[in-house]
């Protein structure tokens, strides 16, 4: 056995992990992540980064994690893409995605919350309660936020059992005072992270903050951009892991890595190679975030001879679109700046919402999509809800799309399949 | 040249085998626990040129040479536009599904429904139903035929509408208006998956389902559309699986 290992089962010890719980995890994680991304053809070989990260996803990882905080760093963890990671990155603070994606210790968790709740929050719940999120455990302050219903309500419930629990409200109309009450929250939420941190932020911090995160998002645009070659040069598989991972890794680490790897898809794109043949059919995915290891769906499409080439979801170019302007004399004008880049994220918690249908008929175009897959969590009511409008103007438009309503569960893969290898029919 | 189709549904295995597009053989048996020697069985001592399954269990089936497979969703469309081709819908109930399809020309999808993992409303559920009250399956149709109307059954989930079941059986209902009220929750139920595929008429109604006389009958009265149901509506799937198969260079 390799000395990290080892440490790392000391590491998982001291964070109170259920070491028993933990090493099953890892093991049908790391399972599934050999049938499903390892045994993918012609895959780039900008996916070995991304393919080590997610080895270390709960070791290297969570180990530099520590050794900032030892460092005096704080890390902080977060459900939601409206946690503005540039004033956290103005202290010098590292955020991260927390764990949610699988079912675990749901017995334990219907305890609390209702079982006709989103797979996500229970999913954010089970990792908590059955003690195998290393992140969870490590971080000094989880930032929650009032989003939809089921979330606000969570987090009521998630604060008795989290001591480091912090919650912002968010606006739900964008209208002035939607941006007055975001810009309120934001603000607070940089004096909290001021106050953890010890460190006044600056104007100068600030804008290191904002660059270095446009940075990271600008890396993920260029990768969505390239995915518009045909044959596509990636998998939706492989491109999704990297939307992932940003939510894990080192920010400069991760643009670095994700540049590189659009070098070699512009590269294989210009040469005419790709991942599947020329003409293979194209969706575009759009709803619900899919974290990490949430990739049933991505896999029957794929697994059915399609391609996917976008997705329309916070775990996507939904969470990643749009840049904050650099310029502003100070902290005052910057987070204005913050404000208006995270008042364009198209959340269905919104009402109402038509900025959400118009960049996915825009991306259907931007990626030559031939159909658009409508994918909702059960019990998701602002997707759910959104799903039969959306899909009734896509149709309208021309644009075949599929609604799908599943969990994290594995039992209704072949339903599933059927419909998606209905629809793909439906494509040729 | 000879063209088999088999549709491996949850419930029940049926085949057609055509030739010259002209239907030779139709077969069919149930499903069990053992569908790939069912399968197999029911193919005994045929002899075909292209071969096409569907259904469920559509990759249990190896061995065939050439064997293609496509959806029962594409394969239903397609055997109901050649022995209905006026329809314009189609609402085919089975064993463990219900889809709703609007189709185009020459049996093109164009939109579909289907149900997720509960069964609620399908053949099973009919099948369940009429195990409680204690009619064969096969008779459910007739027997609610006779109920008098007024009981309602609102649960489209199994077990809440055995619920109620039971509880209009404390009430002193007949079986039998029970069992009409069974009947109406299924067919309320698939006309809000039809209603969601835009249905236009007329109508085609197919599938194991479509052999219940009494499904079709409120449906026919409740569907404010022309109602078109095929003389084997059950043999849909296979059919059209033989009519993919008849398209296919042997």
């Amino acid at each position: 056995m390799p000395a990290e290992a080892v440490d790392y089962r000391t590491m998982w010890a001291d964070l109170g992990l259920d070491l028993e719980k933990h090493d099953m995890l890892l093991g049908v994680l790391g399972q599934a992540y050999e049938t499903l991304f390892l045994s993918q053809k012609s895959r780039p070989k900008g996916m070995d980064y991304f393919n080590f990260v997610m080895s270390e996803v709960h070791g290297l990882r969570v180990k530099e994690l520590r050794d900032a905080q030892a460092a005096g760093r704080k890390v902080l963890g977060a459900f939601c893409v409206f946690a503005p990671e540039e004033i956290v990155t103005a202290v010098d603070g590292i955020l991260v995605g927390l764990c949610t994606g699988a079912d675990f210790a749901t017995e334990e968790v219907e305890k609390r919350i209702p079982r006709n709740t989103c797979a996500l929050i229970k999913s954010a719940f089970g990792f908590t309660l059955g003690r195998v999120c290393p992140y969870i455990e490590t971080v000094d302050m989880v930032v929650g936020e009032n989003t939809c219903d089921g979330k606000k309500k969570a987090y009521e419930t998630l604060g008795t059992i989290l001591p480091n629990l912090y919650v912002m409200d968010l606006p739900q109309v964008k209208s002035a005072n939607g941006r007055s009450l975001l810009r309120a929250e934001y603000e607070r939420f940089l004096h909290a992270v001021e106050d953890l941190a010890g460190v006044k932020v600056t104007a100068d911090r600030l804008r290191k903050g904002i660059r270095a995160v446009n940075a990271k998002r600008q890396a993920l645009h260029r990768l969505a951009r390239v995915r518009a070659a045909d044959p596509a040069p990636i998998s939706g598989l492989d491109a999704l892991l990297v939307n992932q991972v940003a939510f894990y890794d080192d920010t400069a680490r991760f643009t670095s890595s994700v540049n590189a790897l659009c070098d070699e898809l512009a590269a294989r794109a210009a040469r005419g190679e790709g991942v599947f043949a020329k003409g293979t059919p194209r969706i575009l995915v759009s709803g619900c975030p899919m974290a990490v290891p949430n990739w049933k769906l991505p896999w029957i499409v794929e697994g059915a001879g399609a391609v996917i080439v976008g997705e329309e979801s916070c775990v996507g170019e939904r969470g990643a679109r749009n840049l904050v302007k650099e310029d502003g004399a100070d902290v005052g004008a910057l987070l204005d700046n913050i404000v208006d880049r995270y008042l364009q994220v198209d959340c269905a918690v919104f009402t109402p919402n038509p900025d959400r249908l118009a960049h996915v008929k825009e991306m259907h175009t931007a990626y030559r999509a031939d159909g658009v897959i409508h994918y909702c969590l059960h019990f998701c009511q602002p997707y759910l809800m959104e799903s039969y409008p959306v899909a009734a103007n896509l149709e309208a438009a021309g644009i075949p799309t599929l609604r799908i309503e599943t969990d994290y569960g594995q039992e209704d893969g072949e339903q599933l399949r059927t419909r998606v290898e209905a629809f793909l029919e439906r494509l040729r | 040249m000879r063209a088999l189709g088999i549709d491996i549904g949850s419930r029940a295995i049926k085949l057609a085998l055509l030739e010259d597009g002209r239907v030779l053989e139709e077969r069919r048996v149930p499903t069990t626990f053992d569908p790939a020697s069912q399968a197999a069985d029911l193919m005994r001592g045929l002899r075909w040129d292209t071969i096409v399954a569907t259904g469920y269990g559509r990759r249990l089936l190896v061995g065939p040479p050439g064997l293609r497979i496509i959806t029962e969703i594409k394969a239903c469309a397609l055997g109901v536009a050649a022995a209905l081709p006026a329809a314009k819908t189609i609402l085919d109930i089975g064993g463990q599904d219900t889809k709703a399809i609007a189709v185009g020309d020459d049996g093109r999808v164009l939109r579909f429904e289907m149900n997720d993992r509960c069964a609620a409303g399908t053949g099973k559920f009919l099948e369940f139903m009429a195990a409680g009250l204690q009619v064969p399956v096969e008779e459910f149709g007739e027997f609610a035929l006779e109920g008098r109307p007024g009981a309602t059954i609102s649960s489209m989930c199994t077990v809440f509408a055995e619920t109620e079941a039971i509880s209009l059986m404390a009430q002193g209902r007949k079986a039998r208006d029970i069992a009409l009220a069974l009947h109406h929750s299924v067919v309320k139920r698939s006309l809000s998956m039809l209603a969601r595929v835009g249905p236009e008429p007329p109508l085609a109604f197919c599938g194991g389902v479509a052999l219940n006389a009494c499904v079709r009958s409120l449906l026919q009265a409740e569907v404010g559309l022309p109602l078109l149901v095929p003389t084997r509506p059950e043999m849909m799937a296979a059919r059209g699986a033989a009519l993919a198969a008849a398209a296919l260079r042997p």
